[in-house]
């Protein structure tokens, strides 16, 4: 699914924000720390309140479609979601049918399929039964990621979701979100992670910066402006590709 | 499996849980209609059933049947609709607002409720159970929008919510007593006390026929929005990103809230620790998901307050104590007992 943003704005948070994510891409957002990155992502989903701009699904204005509609195309794992109900982890990541579920067509067998493929995906499925409030802060993004995933939507939009998660299980999550066949748009602090996404748009200060492949947008001289490190590129010889190794900036600010 | 096959496999569940919930409450309505004072024999709730219900001729005595056709059935009645009603405003005010502490009575909606009837009943403001229950909607409605708008302002906490609800109960239940020393003779004022501490005494059939198809409406409405009360667990962001009608729900939930509150303090007055109480313990045997949690917490407020009736009647030989005492008595460990847990989770 292609998102069009254009003009994007929320009060001074963010401003002026044009991009057009296309159809199957993964696309990250970078940014220093309160940039608006998560307002810029809340802003796609259409969960701000008085947001200046405008926003196109498949050309489609998320304006015109009800939040229902909105739900069965796009999710979103926002970076502090938690919850005082003794739910388990099957019931968490059942929410995600939500969209899909009416009183003449209830929670079936077809639901729960979804819901094992999801847990699946995470590597959840043997802790279904565990209650929320016993896991570890990486499990919670896992049955999160699972949540969004068992939503089936055709945009996956996620909050720094590499965040608690062990080495292995930030690459298992950022292989599995590359295979998906589902547009995606991430916030990322991890710029070698980053890396790994087809185009990265950088804030800073509330604005779209830079917008491009990861190689011509992560540039030592962008690295040092808006992220103020110095950031040393380094070839990994076994495959060519590009890692940073960041130094803090020689003169202090 | 088809749709269809998966939804019949699914309704036996459903339909002998309902046939367990109806037989549990008959039997709740059975022994709040035959205990009391005057113990009446079970034979006698069968003669009178095939009399009213379908005409046969059966000799009863006169005073046993007036006693439990006009006395305790409508009484009976009431307050399971009260228990049922002061329970799923409990139970959907707890996931509205996130906090496990909300409840009708804890946020200022009865008090408001309150005093809005008590105005109607001493101002003279249009009569009859209709206008006593549109001044008691008035009240609860803008208790409910004082504590909201005063809980936001506070920061939107928990806790400034509990504090603000404090603040509310506060301020109606001293525009009650205000209104009560201003108008009301002594006998009025006594009466009206007994009436705010929860009391099923003057409760008869016309009192039936508005707090049933009020609380089953707010059943039914709470029945419709299972999934959008499941999808509030993680905050109402997370419930608009699921799909959910944030702002239509959170409307359409708290006037029936407010409609069942304000129907039930008219009628029978403030009632408290039903709905704090009983959706904890029913969320303790059923577990979080409303599709559950509704039922069984309407079926348990209707058993329990059945329960505390009987107990107001039967405690004190020869005297009445009032149900919101019983209930209170009951509840106050409830809630002592939710803090604690609670404590712990967090
Ligand atoms: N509801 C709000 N009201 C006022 N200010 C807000 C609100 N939400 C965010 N902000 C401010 O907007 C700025 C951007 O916030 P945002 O959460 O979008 O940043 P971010 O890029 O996601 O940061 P981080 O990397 O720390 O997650 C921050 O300075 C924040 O304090
Ligand atoms: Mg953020």
């Amino acid at each position: 699914m292609r998102i069009e943003a254009r003009n994007l704005g929320w009060r001074e948070i963010v401003r002026g924000v044009s991009v057009e994510i296309r159809k199957g891409e993964t696309f990250g957002l970078v940014g220093p720390n309160g940039s608006g990155k998560s307002t810029l992502l809340r802003l796609l989903a259409g969960l701000m309140p008085r947001a200046a701009g405008e926003v196109w699904l498949d050309g489609a204005p998320l304006a015109q479609l009800s939040r229902r509609q909105i739900a069965q195309r796009l999710a979103l794992v926002e970076q502090f979601a938690d919850t005082g109900e003794a739910l388990s982890v099957r019931d968490a990541v059942d929410l995600g049918r939500t969209p899909w579920l009416s009183p003449l067509s209830p929670f079936g067998p077809e639901d729960r399929q979804i819901v094992d493929r999801a847990l699946a995906a995470v590597g959840m499925e043997g802790m279904a039964a565990r209650a929320w409030a016993t896991l570890s802060g990486g499990e919670r993004q896992r049955v999160h990621i699972a949540r969004a995933l068992a939503q089936e939507p055709r945009v996956l939009i996620l909050d720094e979701p590499t965040n608690h998660l062990d080495i292995h299980h930030q690459l298992a999550l950022l292989g599995l979100v590359a295979a998906l066949p589902v547009t995606v748009v991430m916030a990322l602090h991890d710029l070698n992670q980053a890396m790994m996404c087809d185009r990265l748009g950088v804030m800073s200060d509330g604005r779209m910066v830079a917008c491009g492949k990861p190689a011509e947008v992560l540039t030592p001289d962008n690295l040092a402006r808006i992220f103020r490190v110095r950031a040393q590129p380094m070839i990994d010889p076994s495959d060519g590709s590009t890692l940073f190794r960041f130094l803090p900036m020689e003169t202090s600010t | 499996m088809t749709r269809r096959a998966a939804l019949s496999a699914l309704a036996v569940p459903v339909l002998s849980r309902a046939g367990l919930g109806a037989v549990l409450l008959a039997l709740a309505v059975l022994a709040g209609v035959t205990i009391g004072e005057v113990a009446l024999p079970l034979g006698l709730v069968g003669d009178l059933l095939a009399v009213k219900l379908l005409g046969i001729e059966r000799a009863l005595d006169p005073i046993e049947a007036g006693i439990l056709w006009s006395y305790r059935l409508p009484r009976t009645l009431v307050a399971a609709a009260c228990g049922a009603g002061l329970a799923l405003s409990g139970v959907v005010l707890q996931a509205l607002v996130r906090n496990a502490l909300a409840d009708p009575y804890l946020l200022g909606v009865s008090a408001g409720a309150g005093a809005g009837a008590v105005a109607v009943t001493l101002l003279g403001l249009g009569g009859g159970a209709i206008g006593l229950s549109a001044g008691a909607f008035g009240g609860a409605a803008s208790a409910f929008l004082i504590v909201a708008l005063l809980a936001k302002a506070a920061g939107g906490g928990p806790a400034q919510l509990v504090l603000a609800g404090i603040a509310g109960s506060q301020l109606f239940n001293a525009l009650t007593s205000f209104f009560i020393a201003k108008s009301a003779n002594a006998e009025q004022a006594r009466g009206l006390m007994f009436w705010l501490l929860g009391n099923l005494s003057g409760v008869r059939w016309p009192d039936v026929s508005l707090a049933l198809p009020v609380v089953g409406l707010g059943f039914l409405v709470c029945l419709a929005h299972v999934r959008p009360l499941d999808a509030f667990s993680f905050g109402s962001g997370a419930a608009a990103s699921l799909g959910i009608a944030v702002r239509r729900v959170q409307l359409v939930l708290i006037a029936a809230v407010t409609l069942m509150t304000a129907t039930l303090v008219s009628l029978v007055g403030s009632i408290g620790f039903v709905g704090l109480v009983i959706p904890h313990a029913m969320r303790f045997l059923v577990g979080p998901r409303h599709a559950r949690l509704i039922p069984a917490s309407a079926l348990a407020g209707a058993v329990f307050l059945i329960a505390a009736d009987i107990a107001a009647r039967v405690l004190i030989p020869g005297q009445v104590v009032p149900i919101g005492v019983v209930t209170a008595l009951v509840g106050a460990p409830g809630f002592a007992l939710i803090l604690i847990r609670n404590r712990r989770r967090s």
